[in-house]
């Protein structure tokens, strides 16, 4: 077998329903269904049918907080859509997902392996047989050399010249010769462009290269995440990440012991003297200024940015995100610090105006402790009075704050997010809705918490960066599969395959050359290539 | 932290500030584009004239001496006001590149503005090798539609790139992306003709006018190319009498494509501009992929905008595949074509404005 039995190019008949069966024939019946290019294309077009939820719902994979966010707000239908056999936030590792393409892979496979034994002994035998009549096939072409005088022997010796001379052409143009005899005539039977068939079996088979090597790189890598404020270090430890996310078969001890250090965090800004009145305050570069303390021992300085990751032994370090993070001091009313610290706060949208949370479960009075504040960069008062910053750079930040006292709900062992404070236990002390105006702390400030609680200090607004830490041992390889396949397919679709005939048959008063070609699949330039064979060849015959 | 400077002198600074140089760039830009879009809808017109004018009636030949379609003088003039609309289009976007300082490539607007200037471009260079003129209507047509649309709800002043979208990939991702939607526009013209010559072809039969229809029936895997002898070449066209003589000329739907070429060799361009096309997605999804890496640290994580590019290549793999399938070859595989052509505009259109993602361009 050559090719699926419903191709085109094939010969019609051979996929008949199961006949005079049994076990075997039904399984035999199943496979050749299966294997077929009808099967092919329907597989495919399930899989791009399948893989449109994926983009309507949100992702776990690609979108978490929007998973969480879907959750809350249609509880009811997220179960039903969560459950089981739908996966609908997993769309692209649920089970009819994975079945979808495992079939197709299997049935590539299928398709795949037959073709290459008959391919590979297509190439080693010789090209067919020249057919007795050529009249029906593409570029026909005859011509006669006429010479009255000569002797059968003679034309005969002019045949065999022509199709020799032809051969030489043939071969000169890469083709693949055998010269045939068949009563009176000679002919040269050429066949060339193999490379067209193996390259779709080279594409073929990439495109499993690329299933198992995208597979294999998620089960080996990991991929953590970790916020650092200008002048921390992250060890690469898995108790040092804010999160981390190891594949399937990864071994926690193949972490390689390096660490990082935040130096600075710079960022380009476009300014009034740019030009730009639309664009102003937007970021045109952040550049993440790092020191690493590799594994042997030895620091140097490197630099991360957006687009340009650090490749350190096999880790890769990416900039993601960045904003503020105040460093704030929080004392008591004896004048004790209880806090010190500097807080990421979530910027909030394009001008950094940014929200934070500050717990403080203990040291403060009796009761617990929360701040929840807004930091503005680039602090202006709106017409309603609200505060709000205008531009992302440090021009005139201000850091507002509101006091909560009682229980934070941090002690019931239920994770809570850094950026957020659960009110339903606290009292709200400070800001609308309370009599007392929220906090406001410029850098250097410091000013008295409500009830004698004690005091609180902005004392410097550094920078923080989030940088996501991965490791994916089989990325490089399947970016060679998928050139490999990239390869195989230039190679399937742009080399012509293609057989050509030259037959020389002497006739009364001379001898009379056919020339005609046939070509396998699309072949646009085909007429061309025989009209050139046919002039160079005359050309040769003087 | 000394410096507080309330920015509300920042912004009106800048007011005075504002250089004129870089206003009258973009004025430029915009005359061009007002330019293009002049020229296109007269291009547009007289494409239309053209298809008006090959309607006739079916006994009639429209075939020059050699088996070679006279040229139409409609079709002429409108094929020469494209390559000028397409100067002025590139007029327009080469200088907002050169307002903007970076590829003119980094928001809806601008994405408009590159994909339609392939559109056009790829339509003329293929003239050189395969006569499309034939297609002028769609492909005047479409970029009018894109460029309006774009220009009146889109526009933005150019602004710099955001240091996510400042990276050589961007260069290189969507170049090949949009020269890849410049072939697949071609397909999707040359696919909806093909239907409808079919739908003719079949009518025509019917009334016992044969159609010219190549026979491959050279044995097994061999056939020979529709382009042979005994097709006529490429434009082989209904141009034969009624079979049996009567007075009455045949009358078939959309007349106009008696001049276009048959069904058979209409598939076979479309499946020509499909295939380059579709070595220029895959470069697209490479591209993308690799840029997604040095980025977001994964070069594939399903996000909305990856998933459409997958479900595109995976569609045209698809026609690919019907086009060599008995049963599937012919109609069924060209709306397939169809299909995967309305899937790159979905993407473009709904994905890029409704659709949450990590492809968010500045300002759209
Ligand atoms: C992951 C699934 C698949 C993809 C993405 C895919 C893609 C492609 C592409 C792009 C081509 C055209 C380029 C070339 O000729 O090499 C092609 C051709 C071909 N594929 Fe596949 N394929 C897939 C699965 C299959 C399967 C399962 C079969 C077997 C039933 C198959 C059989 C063929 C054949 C016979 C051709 C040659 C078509 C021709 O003669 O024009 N493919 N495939």
């Amino acid at each position: 077998m050559t090719r699926p039995s419903d191709h085109i190019d094939s010969t019609p008949g051979s996929n008949a329903s199961p006949v005079g069966l049994g076990f075997g024939g039904y399984l035999r019946w199943f496979w050749r269904q299966l294997t077929s290019m009808r099967v092919a294309i329907l597989l495919l077009l399930l899989l791009a049918v399948a893989a449109i939820p994926g983009s309507i719902l949100p992702q776990r994979g690609a979108d978490p907080n929007g998973v969480t966010q879907y959750q809350s707000q249609n509880p009811d239908l997220f179960k039903v859509l969560d459950a089981f056999p739908i996966q609908a936030f997993d769309v692209y590792s649920s089970v009819w997902f994975s079945a979808i393409y495992l079939l197709l892979f299997v049935s590539l496979i299928g398709c795949v392996l037959p073709r290459t034994k008959h391919h590979w002994q297509a190439m080693r035998s010789r090209p067919p047989r020249t057919p007795s009549r050529l009249g029906r096939m593409a570029g026909f072409t005859e011509t006669e050399l006429r010479n009255d005088e000569a002797t059968a022997a003679e034309a005969a010796q002019v045949a065999e010249q022509a199709v020799e001379q032809a051969r030489g052409l043939l071969k000169r143009q890469r083709y693949r010769t055998e010269v045939y005899r068949q009563g009176q005539s000679v002919s040269v039977s050429a066949e060339r462009g193999y490379l067209r068939e193996t390259g779709n079996l080279v594409f073929h088979g990439a495109l499993v290269g690329v299933l198992i090597t995208v597979g294999l790189g998620g089960g080996f890598g990991y991929q953590g995440q970790r916020t650092l404020v200008e002048g921390e270090t992250n060890v690469n430890a898995l108790i040092d990440y804010d999160s981390f996310t190891p594949g399937r078969f990864f071994d926690d001890s193949s972490l390689p012991p390096f660490s990082v250090r935040l130096d600075t965090f710079d960022v380009t800004y476009v300014t009034p003297d740019d030009g730009k009145p639309a664009a102003l305050g937007q970021a045109t570069d952040f550049t993440a200024h790092v020191t690493v303390f590799d594994t042997d021992g030895t620091e140097r300085k490197e630099t991360v940015k957006v687009n340009q990751p650090l490749r350190i032994n096999g880790t890769n370090i990416y900039l993601l995100g960045n904003g503020y993070a105040p460093t704030i001091t929080v004392r008591n009313a004896e004048g004790v610090s209880v806090f010190h610290e500097s807080v990421p706060f979530l910027p909030q949208g394009a001008d950094l105006t940014s929200l934070g949370v500050l717990k403080i479960p203990y040291g403060l009075g009796e009761e617990q402790v929360g701040m929840m504040g807004f930091f503005y960069p680039t602090q202006v008062e709106l017409e309603s009075g609200a505060y709000s910053s205008n531009y992302p750079d440090l021009i005139n930040p201000l850091l507002t704050l509101d006091v909560f006292t009682g229980d934070l709900g941090i002690n019931d062992g239920v994770p809570q997010s850094v950026y957020s404070l659960n009110q339903d236990k606290l009292t709200k002390l400070t800001g609308r809705g309370t009599e007392k105006k929220s906090l406001e702390l410029r850098i250097g400030d410091t000013v008295d918490l409500p009830n004698g609680l004690g005091t609180v200090t902005l004392d410097a607004v550094p920078r923080f960066v989030s940088f996501d830490l991965h490791q994916n041992p089989a990325q490089g390889w399947v970016l060679f599969f998928a050139l490999l396949a990239t390869t195989g397919l230039l190679t399937s679709l742009f080399i012509p395959r293609r057989r050509v005939w030259v037959k020389a048959t002497p006739v009364e008063g001379g001898v009379r050359i056919e020339y005609a070609a046939l070509a396998r699949g699309d072949d646009p330039t085909l007429e061309g290539a025989v009209a050139d064979l046919v002039a160079k060849h005359r050309e040769s015959l003087g | 932290m000394g410096v507080t400077l309330p920015l509300p002198r920042v912004a009106a600074e800048f007011a005075v500030d504002s250089t004129t140089v870089l206003e009258t760039f973009e004025q430029y830009s915009q005359m061009s584009l007002f330019s293009a879009l002049l020229v296109y809808a007269l291009a547009f017109i007289f494409f239309a004239v053209d298809l008006a004018n090959r309607a006739g009636s079916d006994a009639e030949p429209v075939v020059g001496d050699g088996g070679v379609r006279v040229r139409s003088r409609a079709e002429r003039i409108g094929f020469s006001l494209t390559v000028l609309g397409w100067l002025f289009h590139l007029a327009a976007t080469v200088v907002r590149g050169i307002d903007a300082g970076r590829v003119p490539w980094a928001n809806m607007y601008e994405f408009a503005l590159t994909a339609t200037l392939a559109i056009v471009a790829v339509f003329i260079i293929i003239q050189f090798f395969y006569d499309m003129r034939f297609l002028g209507t769609l492909v005047t047509g479409l970029t009018l539609v894109f460029l309006g649309v774009a220009r009146v709800n889109f526009f933005r002043a150019s602004m710099p790139l955001p240091p996510a979208l400042d990276s050589y990939w961007l260069v290189i991702h969507i170049m090949v992306a949009v020269v890849a939607v410049g072939f697949l526009t071609l397909s999707l013209g040359l696919s909806i003709a093909q239907l409808m010559q079919a739908r003719r072809e079949r009518i025509l039969g019917a009334q016992g006018l044969a159609t010219t229809a190549a026979a491959s029936d050279l044995g097994s895997g061999w056939s020979a190319s529709e382009s042979g002898a005994a097709a006529g070449g490429s434009t082989a066209t209904l141009t034969r009498a009624p079979a049996d003589g009567s007075g009455t000329p045949p009358r078939a739907p959309f007349a106009f494509l008696r001049s276009f070429p048959n069904a058979d060799s209409l598939e076979n361009l479309s499946y020509r501009m499909v295939i380059i096309g579709f070595v220029f997605w895959t470069f697209t999804l490479i591209a993308g992929s690799i840029w997604a890496e040095h980025a977001w640290g994964r070069y594939w994580g399903w996000d909305t905008k990856e998933v459409w590019t997958f479900i595109i290549w995976v569609l045209y793999a698809g026609y690919i595949h019907a086009r060599a399938t008995r049963g599937w070859r012919g109609s069924r595989s060209a709306w397939l074509c169809i299909i995967a052509y309305s899937t790159v505009i979905f993407n473009f259109t709904i994905v890029n404005l409704f659709f949450k993602g990590l492809h968010a361009y500045s300002g759209l």
